[in-house]
């Protein structure tokens, strides 16, 4: 579909040098399945199509070690294999990308203006897909000793534990996962989890059931990491009967939960208690003009795949918002 | 950026006249490859006053043990020859690399 060109206020603003400011049709905040499909469909649109991320492309779904779940590829794909495809398939339709960290949403009148560590940047439409990052325990000395034993990416460290024991936090499809990986390098890996069962897929449950390098240990949570330059002890504390247990380890994977990455759109678009951005099934936020995809978002199944979906849908109703609000009779 | 290993790191880091940062990488760690051809551009722009080398954790796994690096990306300073200061995770951006440069430079 080709947009039909019209000079607005703004345009004409910059045309005389008055202004300068970079703009777009469509800015995408996060490069991970969310927004590299975003950018994906509204640079096949023709549209002028900004993606800002952080870090790089693929967001979580770049620190997967194997994707069984995304159709297309029976044998699996690795997160970032399938994430580095993502990437080429947007920039062969031309779409720009920059490495910034967004810090603020501002609404300009008509305008959506993003605002990053280096520069501004406006846009007729916004797609928020800023993802999640994983929750941190908040027990004493789990900050002290990251990357000295607690980490949160096993296909980044998990060689580091060859041979050694180590504890995996959460109950959930990653950290069960995770755990099952982790196998390929350590010698014993020891799954803890708050609850009595998992919330992981049937699959992934039986194998790490079956796995005779994986123990569990149920109804469990970390109250403290401790070693000297490196872990080498936590005291897990039993959260029915109270009762507390030492175990001596060498290094700590947390899996328990995400936090969505949304506290620079707070007090701008609509969140639910935990953070979650709140939007209708066409993925638009309380914002005229603003879209949120992907893991940001309140709902229950994330993944790759719904996370490209909602991807796909924002773009497609911003596209259709900018045509109407902008271009519109 | 020049590659580290156990050989050269005592000449190439120890040695430097100049303040040195070390980046360590893995061939699978995905944020590290991400971050690489920052780096590589941060290496440049600061090359007057710091200089910037790379390890493959892969191949070093020695080298990272003696010094304690067990999580990627790590970007370890060292000045005169002695490690000053440390910043690892997955989610470490460029801004904070580039924040690590100037604080040594
Ligand atoms: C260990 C693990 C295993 C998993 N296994 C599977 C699996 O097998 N199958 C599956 O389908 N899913 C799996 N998932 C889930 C899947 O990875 C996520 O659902 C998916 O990546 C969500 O995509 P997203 O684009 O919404 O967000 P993310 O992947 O979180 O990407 C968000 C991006 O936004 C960027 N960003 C955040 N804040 C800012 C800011 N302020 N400025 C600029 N950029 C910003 C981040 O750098 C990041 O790149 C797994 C997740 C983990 C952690």
């Amino acid at each position: 579909m080709q947009l039909k060109r019209a000079i607005n206020f703004f345009e004409l603003w910059e045309m005389t040098g008055v202004v300068t400011m970079n703009n777009y049709d469509v800015i995408i905040v996060g490069a991970g399945p969310a927004g590299l499909t975003a950018a994906l469909f509204n640079a096949r649109s023709k549209l002028k199509t900004l993606c800002i991320d952080e870090i790089g492309n693929g967001g979580q779904a770049a620190i997967t070690d194997l994707i069984e779940n995304y159709p297309g590829f029976p044998e699996g794909i690795t997160g970032s294999k399938l994430t580095i495809k993502m990437a080429e398939q947007v920039e062969r339709f031309g779409a720009e990308k920059i490495t910034e960290k967004v810090q603020k949403l501002k609404l300009e009148e008509e305008y959506r203006v993003v605002v990053t560590n280096q520069s501004k940047y406006r846009a007729k439409a916004v797609i928020i897909a800023s993802g999640a990052s994983p929750r941190m325990l908040g027990c004493p000395g789990e900050i002290d000793f990251r990357g000295r034993g607690v980490s949160y990416c096993a296909t980044c460290d998990g060689a580091f534990y060859e041979g050694s024991n180590i504890l995996v936090i959460g109950g959930g499809n990653a950290a069960v996962e995770e755990a099952v990986y982790l196998t390929k390098f350590a010698d014993k890996v020891t799954l803890v989890h708050r609850r009595q069962e998992l919330r992981a897929a049937k699959v992934a449950q039986e194998r790490a059931f079956t796995n005779p390098k994986i123990d569990i240990i149920w109804d469990s949570v970390v109250e403290k990491i401790s070693g000297n330059s490196s872990v080498e002890k936590v005291i897990l504390k039993n959260v029915r009967s109270g009762e507390r247990r030492e175990m001596f380890v060498d290094g700590v994977f947390v899996y328990a939960g995400l936090e969505p990455n949304s506290a620079w759109v707070k007090g701008v678009v609509r969140l639910d208690e935990k953070g979650n951005i709140l939007t209708d099934e066409n993925m638009c936020t309380n914002i005229k003009g603003v879209y949120a995809a992907g893991d940001v978002r309140r709902k229950l199944l994330r993944q790759v795949l719904t996370a490209a979906s909602d991807g796909a849908i924002a773009a497609f109703h911003a596209e259709r918002y900018i045509e109407s609000q902008f271009y519109g009779s | 950026m020049i590659e580290v290993n156990k050989d050269n790191f005592e000449q190439e880091v120890i040695n430097s006249n100049k303040p040195v940062i070390v980046d360590f990488w893995g061939p699978s760690c995905q944020p590290c490859l991400e971050l690489l051809p920052q780096v590589e551009k941060l290496s440049e722009a600061y090359k007057d006053k710091v200089k910037l080398v790379k390890v493959n954790s892969a191949g070093n796994r020695r080298l990272c043990i003696k010094l304690r690096v067990m999580g990627l990306p790590s970007f370890l300073a060292f000045k005169n020859g002695k490690e000053v200061k440390r910043i690892s995770g997955q989610d470490l951006t460029i801004k904070e690399i580039e924040e690590l440069i100037k604080s040594i430079a």
